[in-house]
C-alpha cells in the first residue's frame, strides 16, 4: 500500500523549508521531496537573506544558522564602459545586535534549515524528483508521482514549492509555462579569497559585509542588473537579464559575466581569486501580473513557483519564506477546523497573501517590469549619461561650473529629448508608486 | 549472512581549496560525500545479501553529521547502521581508526556474528588504503585486498573464492569466513532505492555509540592519543613557475602545427629523437 | 589519517613528547622490503634502495634489504641485485610458503624479522602487494605508517620525515612517527628515481627462518592468471606515454591516441573518467588513484589537468598538452602546448612523427 501523508511538499528551497518546518512543528505528518542530492545542492542565489522573514519562522535562527556576513553597506553603481557613478550607504546602525540582512551560501543555509524541519518531524526524501501530481476523477490533487520504483505517494494536500521552472504544476496541467519575458536568466560565480583580503578590499571588519548592485552598459543594452555580495571567504558575482533579451541579442550569459568581471570597477575587487561554481538560474521577474493561480483543489503554490519575486528590490527569498509559511498556516488552520483541502477552503491562503507584504508589494510595482522592459534607456542611455556628467563635473579643466551644468543638461536632453526625459521620470514614478 | 560495510564521509576533494596564506583547508561550502570507493563495496555487499539472504550493517566513525551517509546507505538497501562518534576519536590516524572500527565491529559481531567485513580500497581524503588491513589484523580476519571479483561464496563450508589484482596478473584466492575484503572500482554502480526504501531509511534508527558504548576499554588507543603518527606540517605544493610554451597555430594547417610541435620538442630535448627508434624497435 | 588539519589537541598525542622509549633505542638501520613475486622483483624496490641509501648515509647506519621467496623463486638473484642497487645487508627468508604472495605468510615473516633485528626505518612500495602487507605489519607492530609518501628525509634528531599528498594532492603534509619503531612508509612506484646499479657490489646475507606451517594459513592461491599481453600495461615504466581524456569526445576517437602511441613505441593511458566510462581498463589510468608515470615524454590530449591527474605525471621530463582551452590547467604545468582540437592534431602528429622517424632511418 502506498503511504499517505497530511501534506506533500515539493522542493526544499526557501519556500518548501519554511512550510515544512512550520507544518512539522505543528504536528502534521509531512513529506518533503527534493530532487537535489541534499537540500540546497541545486539552489543558486546571490544570496541575501532578510532576517525578518526567517525570524517569524525560527526566532533564534541567528544562533545556529550558517550566515556569512551581515550587510552594513549597500552600493548602487551605474556603469558605462570605463566608469561608474554610484551611491554608497553604510551605517554603523547595521552593526546592531540583530542585523537585518545577511549574505548566505544557499547550499549551507538550505541544508541547515531543512535539518531543522527534519528535527521537527518532517520526513525528507532527497535525490528524488516529483514527476507530476496524481489527481482523482474530480480533478482534485491527491498525491504525487516520483522518479523511483514504487513511486506513488498520497496526501490531503500538495504544496508546490519547486522553484521558478514550476514544472510539476505545468506537467499536472495546473498552470502555464513561464513566459520568457517574465524570466531573468542570472549567471553567478563564486570567487574565493581569504577573509582578510575581502575585509581589506571592502574596508570592513570581522563579519561585516558589503553588497554592490550595478546597472548599465555591462548588460549590453539588455534589461538586467549585476550584483556582488561578500561572503566570509568568497565573493558572489553575478549578472542577470531577461531571457527574451538574451534570445534577441544573441549574447551568452557567460559573455556578460566576463564583461562584468573585467569592468574596471569590479576587476580589482576580485583580483587573484579562485573561481568555482559557475551556475545559471532563472528568476521570475514578471511581477504581479505574471502570478498564476496559487491554489486549487488539493494544491497550493509558493515561492518562485508562484512568481513571488520583487525584482525592483531584489527580494525573492523573503517572499518565498513568507508564502511558504502562510501556506503552512493555511493548512494548519483548515486541519484544526476539520475542513477538507478544497479550493474553496484553500482560498484562505490567497487572503493571507493579500494581507501580507507579499502581494501588497508586488501589487505596488505591478507595472514596473513592463515599463522597464519597454524602455531600455534605463539601462543603456542613463548610466552612460550619468557617467559622462559626473566625469565632466569632477574633471577640473578650466571650464566654469555653470557651463558644465548646462552641457550636462543638454546632453541628457539630446539623448532623450525633453519629453522623453519627463516621460521617463513619470514612467518610473508611476511604476514605483 | 551478516555483512558489515565500513563507509566514511569525506569532503568532496574535487571541491577543496587551500587558503593561499595559511595553507589550511578552506572547508567552507565544500560538500561531503560518501567516499566513492566505499560505494563500490556497499553495492557488492547488497548483491551478496540479495543472493544469500541476511543483513548488511553499515558502520562509520565520524562527527554526528556523518549519520547522513549512513541514511544514504540505508536508502540504497542497507539494513542497519551504526555511527561511532565521540570527541575521543578526533584526530585518529589509521592505527587509531582501525582500533575504533574493529572494536565496534567486535561488538556488532557479538550481537549478530559477522561473516564479511567490507572496506573501501582507499579514501579520497586520508587516502592511505591502510584502515582495511588494520581492521583485519586487529580482528584476526582473513584479508583479501584489491579484489576485482567475488567468484563464489559457500556458506556451508564457510569459504569464499575471489579474484585479486596482483602485479602482472590476477590471483585466484580462497579463504575462510570471516574475512575482510577491499575492492577495486569496477562495474559496481550503487543501486537506486525505491520510494518505500527512502521512507524506511528516513525512519530508521541509526545506532549511535560513543567510545564507551562501542566497547572501548583503553581510551588511550583512540584518537590523537592512540595515533603514533604526527602531522607536523601541512603545505600547498609549489606551483611550477613556467607555463607551457604554446605552439603557434594562427593561420597554420594541422600538419604544420604538428611539425612545429615536434621541432620544439626535439630542440628542447635532442636525445629524445635518437631514443624513439629504439623504443619502436623494442615494442 | 582522517584529517590533515588536526583539531586542537585536547588530549596530548601519544608521540608528542619526543623521548623515544628505552626499548626502542636499540632499533637501528634502514630496511627496504624487496617485492619479489613470481620470480620478478618490482622495480619500485630498487627505487626504494636508492632512496634508502641516502637515508642510511645520513643516519650513518646500514641499508638492508629484505628478500622473501620460495627456494627456487629467484631469491638468489634478487639478493645479488639488492647489493648491486646499494644494500649492505640482505635478510633472506626462503620458504615454500612464500612462493606466492599471501598476507599471512609475508606478514608473519616481516613482523618476526622486525622484532628480532629491529630496524628504525622500514620502507615498502605502495603497490597492491606492498599496501596489503604494510597495513598488516604496522598494525601488528602497533607502529605508525605513512602511506604513499612522495618525499623522505631525515631530521636533525634522526627521525624520519615522510611527506605525502593529501586531499587528492591539493595539499602536502609531513608526517613523523616519533615514539614508535620502526618508522614505516610506503612509496609509490616511479616517485623516486632509479639508482645507478653497481655491478659486482656485494654485502652480508643474513638468513632468517619463517616460523609458520601451511596448515596455519587459511588463504590458498588457487590459480594465477597472467595478464594477456594486450592488457599488460607497463605504463609506469614506459619512456613515452600518450594519453587521452574526455576531450576526445568519444571512445572511437581514443583510437587516435593508440595510433600515435604505436608510431612512437609508447604506452597509452588516460584520465579517470575514461576508466569510469569503460573506454580503457583501470590499469591504464594515470594519476593519483591510477599510475604515477615518469616518462621522458608525455603527450596528453584532451585532458584538463586536474590536480589528481597532475600529481601522477609531474615527474615526466617533457609534457606536451593538446587542448582546445587556452586556460586549461594542464597548460600550467606542461612544457609545450598546442591549443587545438586533439581529434585533428593527433592524426597530424602521428603522421609527422612517422615521417620524421622515417627520414631519420633513411639518413642513418
Ligand atoms: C542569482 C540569483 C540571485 C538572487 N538573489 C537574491 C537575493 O539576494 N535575495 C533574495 O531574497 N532573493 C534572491 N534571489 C531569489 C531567490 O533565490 C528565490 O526567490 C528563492 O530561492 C525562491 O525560493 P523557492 O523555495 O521558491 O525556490 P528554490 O529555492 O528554487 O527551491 C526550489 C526547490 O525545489 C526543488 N525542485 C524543483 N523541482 C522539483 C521536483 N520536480 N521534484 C522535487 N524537487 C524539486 C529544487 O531542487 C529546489 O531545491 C536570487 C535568485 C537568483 C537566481
Ligand atoms: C578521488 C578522486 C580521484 C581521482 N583520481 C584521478 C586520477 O588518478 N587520474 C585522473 O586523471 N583523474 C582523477 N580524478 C578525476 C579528476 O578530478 C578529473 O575529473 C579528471 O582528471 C578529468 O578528466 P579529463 O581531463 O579527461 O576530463 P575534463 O576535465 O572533462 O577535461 C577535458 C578537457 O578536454 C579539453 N577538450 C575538449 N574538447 C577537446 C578537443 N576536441 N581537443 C582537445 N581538447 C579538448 C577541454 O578543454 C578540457 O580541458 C580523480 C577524482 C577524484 C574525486
Ligand atoms: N572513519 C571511518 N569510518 C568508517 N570507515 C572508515 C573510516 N576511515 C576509513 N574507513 C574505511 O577504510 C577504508 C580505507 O580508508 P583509508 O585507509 O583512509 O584510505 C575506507 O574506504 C573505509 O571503508
Amino acid at each position: 500500500m502506498a503511504e499517505h501523508f497530511d501534506v506533500i511538499i515539493v522542493g526544499a528551497g526557501m519556500a518548501g523549508n519554511a512550510a515544512s518546518y512550520t507544518l512539522a512543528k505543528a504536528g502534521l505528518n509531512v513529506l518533503q521531496i527534493e530532487r537535489g542530492e541534499y537540500p540546497g545542492s541545486k539552489n543558486v542565489q546571490g544570496a541575501i537573506l532578510y532576517a525578518d522573514a526567517v525570524e517569524r519562522i525560527i526566532p533564534d535562527f541567528r544562533e545556529e544558522a550558517p550566515l556569512e556576513r551581515h550587510v552594513i553597506e549597500q552600493r548602487m553603481w551605474m556603469l558605462d564602459e570605463r566608469s561608474y557613478v554610484g551611491s554608497h550607504f553604510r551605517s554603523e546602525n547595521f552593526n546592531e545586535e540583530k542585523p537585518n540582512r545577511y549574505t548566505i551560501i544557499r547550499a549551507q543555509f538550505d541544508k541547515w534549515f531543512n535539518r531543522r524541519a527534519r528535527d521537527a518531524g518532517a520526513m525528507v526524501v532527497c535525490e528524488t524528483t516529483v514527476l507530476d501530481l496524481i489527481r482523482d476523477d474530480t480533478g482534485k490533487v491527491i498525491g504525487a508521482r516520483v522518479d523511483r520504483d514504487k513511486g506513488e505517494v498520497f496526501a490531503d494536500v500538495v504544496l508546490m514549492a519547486d522553484g521558478v521552472n514550476a514544472l510539476v504544476g505545468q506537467r499536472s496541467g495546473l498552470r502555464e509555462e513561464i513566459n520568457p519575458e517574465h524570466a531573468a536568466l542570472a549567471v553567478k560565480e563564486m570567487h574565493f579569497l581569504p577573509r582578510e583580503v575581502i575585509n581589506e578590499r571592502f574596508n570592513i571588519r570581522d563579519d561585516e559585509g558589503v553588497v554592490i548592485e550595478v546597472l548599465g552598459t555591462v548588460t549590453s543594452g539588455m534589461l538586467g542588473t549585476g550584483f556582488l555580495y561578500t561572503n566570509g571567504e568568497s565573493i558572489a558575482l553575478g549578472i542577470g537579464c531577461i531571457v527574451s533579451d538574451f534570445v534577441e541579442k544573441r549574447i551568452s550569459p557567460a559573455q556578460l559575466l566576463d564583461t562584468l568581471k573585467s569592468h574596471p570597477s569590479i576587476a580589482p575587487l576580485i583580483k587573484g581569486s579562485e573561481v568555482k561554481e559557475y551556475a545559471a538560474h532563472l528568476i521570475p521577474e514578471g511581477g504581479y501580473k505574471a502570478i498564476p493561480k496559487v491554489y486549487g483543489d488539493g494544491w497550493l503554490i509558493a515561492g518562485d513557483a508562484a512568481h513571488f519575486v520583487n525584482a525592483a528590490h531584489r527580494e525573492g527569498s523573503n517572499l518565498a519564506l513568507t508564502s511558504g509559511r502562510l501556506a503552512a498556516e493555511t493548512i494548519i488552520t483548515l486541519k484544526a477546523e476539520g475542513k477538507p483541502m478544497t479550493a474553496a477552503n484553500l482560498k484562505l491562503y490567497r487572503q493571507k497573501l493579500e494581507e501580507s507584504f507579499v502581494l501588497k508589494d508586488l501589487k505596488k510595482y505591478k507595472d514596473l517590469p513592463e515599463t522597464l522592459w519597454r524602455n531600455k534607456q534605463f539601462v543603456t542611455t542613463y548610466p552612460r549619461l550619468m557617467a559622462k556628467a559626473a566625469e565632466s563635473f569632477f574633471r577640473v579643466d578650466g571650464v566654469d561650473k555653470l557651463t558644465k551644468e548646462k552641457d550636462i543638461v543638454r546632453s541628457f536632453r539630446k539623448a532623450r529629448g525633453v519629453l522623453g526625459l519627463v516621460g521617463d521620470a513619470v514612467k518610473v514614478a508611476r511604476a514605483w508608486r | 549472512m551478516h555483512i558489515v560495510v565500513c563507509i566514511k564521509q569525506v569532503p568532496d576533494s574535487a571541491q577543496i581549496r587551500v587558503h593561499p596564506v595559511t595553507n589550511t583547508i578552506m572547508r567552507q561550502g565544500v560538500p561531503t560525500i560518501i567516499n566513492p570507493y566505499d560505494l563500490v563495496v556497499l553495492e557488492e555487499a547488497l548483491r551478496l545479501r540479495d543472493q544469500f539472504g541476511g543483513k548488511v550493517t553499515v558502520l562509520t566513525m565520524g562527527p554526528p553529521m556523518a549519520d547522513e551517509s549512513l541514511r544514504k546507505a540505508l536508502a540504497c538497501g542497507a539494513d542497519a547502521a551504526v555511527l561511532l562518534t565521540d570527541r575521543f576519536f578526533a584526530g585518529s590516524d589509521t592505527l587509531a581508526t582501525s582500533f575504533a572500527l574493529s572494536t565496534a565491529i567486535k561488538k556488532i559481531d557479538a550481537e549478530e556474528p559477522v561473516d564479511i567485513v567490507f572496506a573501501g580500497k582507499q579514501t579520497i581524503d586520508g587516502d592511505t588504503a591502510q584502515v582495511g588491513p588494520g581492521i583485519a589484523k586487529r580482528m584476526g580476519l582473513n584479508q583479501l585486498t584489491y579484489v576485482s571479483a567475488i567468484r563464489s561464496l559457500d556458506l556451508g563450508s564457510r569459504s569464499i573464492v575471489v579474484e585479486r589484482r596482483a602485479e602482472g596478473g590476477t590471483q585466484v584466492l580462497t579463504t575462510g569466513l570471516p574475512c575482510l575484503i577491499t575492492m577495486l572500482e569496477g562495474s559496481n554502480v550503487l543501486r537506486r532505492g525505491s520510494l518505500p526504501d527512502m521512507f524506511r531509511a528516513a525512519r530508521a534508527e541509526v545506532t549511535t555509540w560513543n567510545a564507551e558504548q562501542a566497547g572501548v576499554e583503553d581510551i588511550t588507543q583512540c584518537g590523537l592519543r592512540g595515533s603514533p603518527t604526527v602531522v607536523k606540517k601541512v603545505f600547498a605544493p609549489k606551483p611550477r613557475n613556467e607555463k607551457a610554451v604554446l605552439v603557434e597555430t594562427e593561420g597554420k594547417s594541422d600538419a604544420e602545427i604538428a611539425r612545429a610541435a615536434i621541432d620544439a620538442l626535439f630542440t628542447a630535448n635532442p636525445k629524445l629523437e635518437a631514443e624513439i627508434p629504439e623504443l619502436v624497435l623494442a615494442s | 589519517m582522517t584529517d590533515a588539519k588536526k583539531p586542537a589537541p585536547q588530549a596530548s598525542r601519544a608521540s608528542a613528547k619526543k623521548e623515544l622509549p628505552e626499548h626502542f633505542k636499540s632499533y637501528k638501520h634502514v630496511w627496504v622490503f624487496v617485492e619479489l613475486e613470481r620470480g620478478q622483483v618490482h622495480p619500485v624496490s630498487w627505487e626504494l634502495l636508492g632512496e634508502g641509501r641516502k637515508l642510511a648515509d645520513k643516519l650513518e647506519v646500514d641499508l638492508c634489504a629484505v628478500v622473501m621467496g620460495a627456494p627456487d623463486g629467484g631469491v638468489a638473484l634478487a639478493t645479488r641485485d639488492s647489493f648491486e642497487y646499494g644494500a649492505d645487508v640482505v635478510y633472506s627468508v626462503t620458504d615454500p610458503l612464500l612462493s606466492d604472495y599471501r598476507n599471512e605468510s609475508f606478514t608473519k615473516a616481516m613482523t618476526d624479522l622486525v622484532n628480532s633485528h629491529q630496524p628504525e626505518v622500514l620502507l615498502l612500495g605502495a603497490t597492491n602487494l606492498g599496501r596489503d602487507l604494510a597495513g598488516s605489519v604496522a598494525t601488528t607492530l602497533r607502529t605508525g605508517l605513512t602511506a604513499d609518501s612522495t618525499e623522505l628525509a631525515i631530521d636533525d634528531d634522526r627521525s624520519l620525515a615522510a611527506t605525502r599528498p593529501t586531499f587528492g594532492g591539493t595539499l602536502l603534509c609531513t608526517i613523523y612517527t616519533l615514539n614508535f619503531r620502526p618508522q614505516m612508509a610506503t612509496v609509490r612506484p616511479r616517485v623516486m628515481a632509479m639508482p645507478e646499479r653497481v655491478p659486482g657490489r656485494t654485502g652480508k646475507v643474513v638468513p632468517f627462518k619463517l616460523a609458520l606451517e601451511e596448515t596455519d594459513i587459511i588463504t590458498k592461491v588457487l590459480e594465477f592468471i597472467p595478464d594477456a599481453a594486450s592488457e599488460d600495461a607497463h605504463l609506469a615504466y614506459a619512456d613515452i606515454v600518450v594519453a587521452g581524456g574526455l576531450g576526445l569526445g568519444s571512445p572511437a576517437n581514443f583510437r587516435l591516441v593508440k595510433e600515435l602511441a604505436e608510431v612512437l613505441g609508447a604506452e597509452y593511458g588516460g584520465s579517470r573518467p575514461l576508466v569510469q566510462k569503460g573506454w580503457i581498463t583501470s590499469d591504464r589510468q594515470i594519476g593519483q588513484t591510477g599510475k604515477t608515470i615518469r616518462p621522458k615524454l608525455y603527450i596528453a590530449a584532451g585532458i584538463s589537468g586536474a590536480i589528481q591527474h597532475r600529481v601522477g605525471v609531474e615527474g615526466a621530463d617533457r609534457i606536451l598538452a593538446i587542448n582546445t582551452d587556452p586556460n586549461a590547467p594542464i597548460l600550467e604545468f606542461a612544457h609545450h602546448g598546442i591549443v587545438g582540437d586533439a581529434t585533428k592534431i593527433l592524426p597530424a602528429l602521428t603522421k609527422a612523427f612517422a615521417e620524421r622517424l622515417a627520414a631519420r632511418r633513411m639518413a642513418s
